[in-house]
Parts: structure tokens; sequence; C-alpha cells
């Protein structure tokens, strides 16, 4: 929760603009551009499971960072992140269905109607003190998982919704090595945008009703204003990355978009890191990976002692459930600051090696 | 009007009610004294269940040795938890220790379904006559039972919190803890007598339910149920959890008799209560009987 407050002892700035900065030193701007560079040529180089892990890792970390904002900028729970990714889903897919409106335009108009209904579950919460937003999402992630299983107009009802594929002025997007464009283009849009939004006034009052809202109330920063614009926010990264994942499969179900998906949208800001932007990329890629490699690591162990003491394969969809769950027990007790924490110090270290204090 | 559909869901509603009173009472105390929103209250519910069923059914123990031994593995079991896990979140931003009992929830919810199983097991009955008669009507031995418990259990805690030099103690540390720290009271001690206390009468309610309905792991549905009960009586009124949880279990149960007989939605008392916690959240966000939050600068 402090990511942004422990700044190094004698590193101090004297301008507004080196305050603002997002990049520390010319070096680390280089190589995070080297990096997008290489990431579009990911298509080319990983396989086809390479590509759709990836893919996934992409579209969840968009919807982790509106929780990251909400948690980690504003200080506010929510556990209905899951509800509003799936709504992002289904109306992206309902209005390219019936209005014959574009792929293209489909997707942020999603995330903005997601933002909207979001504000109703969250309008009432936002203006209270306290942690109501949490309970207030916790109902809104039951109701709208009700209504889509009761709306046969609108997600199918029981049967899954249909997506068209991703299309841009007539030319259409076949398979994960195209769609993985798409999805890049969206991640880096919002990773800048929310990157800039945080050097911005509004940015820094969402940081400032976190840290202390009274202080910050005194200070003319309009509490329900902000706290209901953070979770409109989350809510239309929730809806974009729905949109995303829903012309991605192709087909939307509301199948593991319960509650639990929603207590794993938590895990990924809180192992990432609450408060930091490029820590919710961090902690995303950790649970996607997580069920792949225990996965991994079950299929080797097939037939030894340990597999046949703990029945592993029977059992893994439990197993991975309470290592989600001790794992983020474990950062919030030992590592509340996260991953992106942990890679601060490790550069840290290097940076002075082998003279370090 | 169907009369006796109407009478016989009523008295279910009553009975569930003051189920989830007696849950949302358990969630009340822990927040009330810890300032914690508890999202693992479900699971203990769960946890008491569990271990009071495999207790009678694996290990042959009779009804009456059975369920004091449960409360008493389960007053263990919310001390540790407290100790182990939330001690050391003494300090840390409020946000940080909700989830971490989110966390809770997801371990102990997928540790059961690992220890136990995922198909819903019945209990072994408790008792001989399934069925007495109350004014010409025919209610389930269980019910009566189930009811008689759960008022048992309220006034247990109203008489604890009243006249016990405990829950005087408790009641001082949730008004506020730093005076009552210099007064002499031992703050840990009052934190983890809050989880073991309500970790024992969520148990309770637990092995209640299970006689009722069997165990499964959907009983940690009152868990989630708690949350419309508690912001109706107010997040940090005992008493209005108890109301709370009255108030929705017979709302639950109106609505499952309009579904039926008018709207034919299906499935409607399921989620008429998250309906109401939106709409109270609006008009009247705290609650019946909770206090306003009025702050002092």
């Amino acid at each position: 929760m402090v990511a942004r407050s422990t700044i190094p002892a004698g590193d101090f700035r004297t301008s507004y603009a080196a305050d603002t900065m997002i990049f520390p030193t010319t070096t680390s701007r280089n190589f995070a551009i080297l990096g997008v560079v290489l990431l579009c040529f990911a298509p080319q180089l990983f396989s086809e499971y390479w590509l759709s892990v990836s893919i996934q890792i992409g579209i969840f970390a968009i919807a982790a960072l509106g929780l990251n904002i909400l948690v980690g900028f504003t200080g506010q729970i929510s556990i209905g992140q899951a509800g509003f990714f799936l709504l992002g889903a289904f109306t992206s897919a309902y209005i390219n269905n019936t209005y014959a409106i574009p792929v293209f335009f489909a997707i942020p108009l999603a995330g903005v109607i997601t933002a909207l209904v979001g504000l109703i579950f969250g309008l009432p919460a936002a203006r209270l003190k306290g942690l109501y937003l949490v309970i207030a999402t916790l109902a809104a992630q039951y109701i709208l998982l009700d209504f889509f299983s009761r709306a046969e107009w609108f997600s199918g009802g029981s049967v899954p919704a249909s997506a068209n594929p991703f299309s841009v002025f007539g030319y259409t997007l076949r398979g994960d090595r195209q769609y993985f464009y798409v999805v890049l283009a969206y991640v880096l849009i919002s990773y800048i945008l929310v990157t800039n939004l945080m050097r911005t006034r509004d940015g820094r009052a969402l940081i400032a009703l976190r840290d202390h809202y009274l202080s910050a109330e005194i200070m003319g920063i309009n509490l329900t204003k902000y706290r209901t614009l953070s979770f409109g926010l989350a809510a239309f990264f929730a809806g974009i990355a729905g949109a995303l994942y829903a012309h991605y499969q192709l087909v939307i179900s509301q199948e593991g978009f319960g509650i639990e998906r929603s207590i794993l949208f938590l895990a990924m800001i809180i192992i990432g890191g609450t408060g930091s932007i490029m820590g919710t990329l961090m902690g995303t890629a950790f649970v996607v990976l997580l069920p792949e490699s225990m996965e991994w690591l079950s299929h080797n162990l097939k037939g030894s002692a340990l597999d046949k003491a703990l029945a592993l394969n029977n059992n893994i969809t439990f197993l991975r459930e309470i290592a989600i769950g001790l794992i983020i027990i474990g950062f919030l007790m030992f590592e509340p600051d996260g991953l992106a924490h942990r890679w601060r110090q490790i550069k840290t270290y290097w940076k002075l090696y082998p003279f370090s204090h | 009007m169907n009369t006796a559909f109407l009478i016989q869901l009523l008295v279910n509603g009553l009975v569930v009610g003051t189920l989830y009173g007696v849950v949302a009472m358990s969630f009340v105390l822990i927040y009330k004294a810890t300032q914690v929103v508890n999202f693992a209250q479900g699971e203990l519910l769960l946890i008491g269940a569990w271990v009071c069923w495999a207790l009678l059914t694996k290990y042959q123990v009779p009804f009456w040795v059975g369920m004091p031994l449960t409360l008493v593995f389960m007053f263990a079991f919310g001390i540790a938890v407290q100790v182990v896990i939330l001690r050391p979140m003494i300090g840390e931003p409020i946000i940080s220790v909700i989830m971490v009992t989110i966390g809770l929830s997801t371990v102990f919810q997928a540790a059961l379904k690992w220890m136990f199983g995922v198909n819903p097991q019945p209990f072994p009955p408790v008792f001989a006559s399934t069925a007495v008669d109350i004014f010409g009507l025919q209610i389930q031995t269980v019910y009566v039972m189930s009811l008689v418990v759960s008022v048992l259990m309220m006034l247990g805690m109203a008489w604890f919190f009243k006249a016990s030099k405990y829950g005087l103690a408790m009641r001082a540390t949730a008004f506020n803890q730093q005076v009552a720290q210099s007064l002499g009271i031992s703050v840990k001690n009052v934190f983890a007598m809050a989880w073991a206390i309500s970790a024992t009468v969520s148990a309770v309610a637990g092995v209640v339910v299970a006689v009722v309905n069997g165990v499964s792991s959907g009983l940690s549905a009152y868990g989630i149920k708690v949350f419309p009960a508690a912001i109706l009586g107010g997040l940090d009124s005992v008493g209005g959890a108890v109301l709370g949880g009255i108030i929705i279990g017979l709302l639950e149960n109106v609505a499952q008799y309009v579904d039926s007989q008018y709207l034919h939605w299906g499935n409607l008392y399921e989620i008429a209560p998250f309906y109401v916690l939106i709409i109270i959240l609006m008009i009247k966000p705290y609650g019946l009987f909770g206090t306003k939050d009025i702050e002092r600068i």
C-alpha cells in the first residue's frame, strides 16, 4: 500500500517535471521501448500455446489494472470485477450482433456501458465512508450473474452467447497470431493511460483519498466524486477486458466467472503490488502461469509417491484454489508491496553490485 | 392465495432467518471488536458442520459427545486463526486485512472440498420423531430444535455481553481500543476471544443447518447472506443483526412465494436479498440500528 511513498534516501527531486517523470533514466525508457518492440515479434516466435497464454495475460491484465486503480490507488475493494468483466463480454457481443456496430467500436462502447452499470451499484456505496463498496460489489456480482442466466435475449441464458471475430474496415482478423496485436495495443494504451492518469491532478486526488480521506476532503477533494470516478474506471477496464475476451474466445459462457474469479483478480494485484502499475502486469502473469505450472508439475509427478499420497491429479482444482488463497495471505503478510517491490530491490542490488551496503 | 403453502414458507423463513441472525450476530461480533469485515464467516460455519459430521459418521461418536467436541475444536480453531493469521496484520491497512479474510475463505473452501469431497452428505438422524404437532401445524422436529437452539444462543450472547466480565471488556474494546487498553484490558485477548466465540457460534449454526439439510459446500452461502442481514440491521449492532437475519429469511421465502405463485421467474429467493442490500445502501445506508458515522475534526 505504500509503494509510491517509499522513495529511498538521497533520492530527492527538485523540479515538478522530475517528480512526474515516468522513467527515471534514459536506459530504463529505452529498455521499455525495446521490450514492446520485441513483443511485436512474439507471434512469429512463440508457439501456439505460449501465444494463447500471453493473450490471456494481456486481457486479464487490463481488468486487473482497473481493479488496481480502485484498490491500490483509492483504497476501496471490489469483489465484483468478474461480474463486470462478463458484462463487458456480453455487451460487446450483443451490440455487435444486434445493432451491427463493428467490433472495433463495440469494444470501447462495451467498456462505457459496463462503467455506467457499475455506477448503479457503486454510487450508493461510494457516497458512504468506510468499506461499503466491497459489500455492494458482492451484491453486484450475484445480481449480474443471476441476470445473465435469466436474460436470454442478452446473454443467451443457459446457452453460451456467440461473438464475432475482430474486424477492421472489412478485414477480419483470424487466429491468435493476429489477435495478439489487438490485445497488445489495448494493453499498451490502457497502461499508458493509467500511468498518465496518476500524474495528473485527478490521479493525485485518488492517492490522497487513499492515504487520508479526511485530510483530502479538508483540502477540497470531493470524496464522492473521486470514489465514484475510480469505481467507474475499474468497471470500465473490466468491461474492455471482457469485450476483448469475448472476441477472442468467440463463445462466452458464464462458467468460471463466479466470485472465485473476482478473488483471482484481487490476487493478481495483491501479488503484483497494490498501487503499482507495472506490478499489475507481473501479478497477472504470475496468477495465469501458476495453474499452468501446477498442471505441469502434477503431470510430471504422476505415479510418484507424493502423487499417490495426495491424489494430486484428481484434486488439482482444489489444490490450485488453496495455492491461490495461501499466496494471497502470504503476500499480504510478508510482502504487502508485492512483486513490484521485490523487483525494485533486485534492481537496486544489481545496481550497486558488488558493493551493496 | 395458497395459505397453507404461505404459512409453510413463513415458518421456513423464520427458522432460516433466525439462523441467518445467529451467523450475522457472530459476523458483527468480529466487526465490532476488531473492525474486520470477515469474508470467511460462512467457511467457519462449514468447518463446524464438517467436523461434527466427521465425528458422528467416521468415528461413530454419539451426538451429545460430538457436538461439545466440535464446539471445543472451533473455539481453539478461532483462536488459532486469529493468532496465526490476523494478529500479525494488526496495524496494516484495513483493506489488507479484509483481503486476508477473502484469501482465508478461498483456502478453507478448497481445503474442505479436498478433504470431504464435493458431494453433499446426509447428517445422521439426531431425533427419533420427525415431526411435532404445534397448533395443528405439522412442523419438523429439526426446525423446532433449530429455532430453540438459535434463540438460546441469542440469549446466551445477550447475557454474555450484559453481565459477564469478558463481555464488558469486549464492549469496552469495541467502544474505544486505546481507552480500553489503558484501563488494563488485554486487547489481544479480546480479539482472540471475539474470533473464538464467533467461530463457535457459527459452528453451532452450521451443525443445525447440517442436521436439517445435510452437509455440503453450499452451506457457506450462509456467510454471504450475512451481508444483507448485517447491512439491514446496521453493521455494528448485534441486535440489529439478529433482526436483519430474521427479516432476510422471511423476505427470501416471501419472494419464493410470490415467484412461484405469480411471477414464475425462478430462483428469485436466492437473489432477492442482494437487491434488498443495494436498496438499503441507497436509502438507509447505516441500517436500522447502526451508528451513523459522524466525524469530528
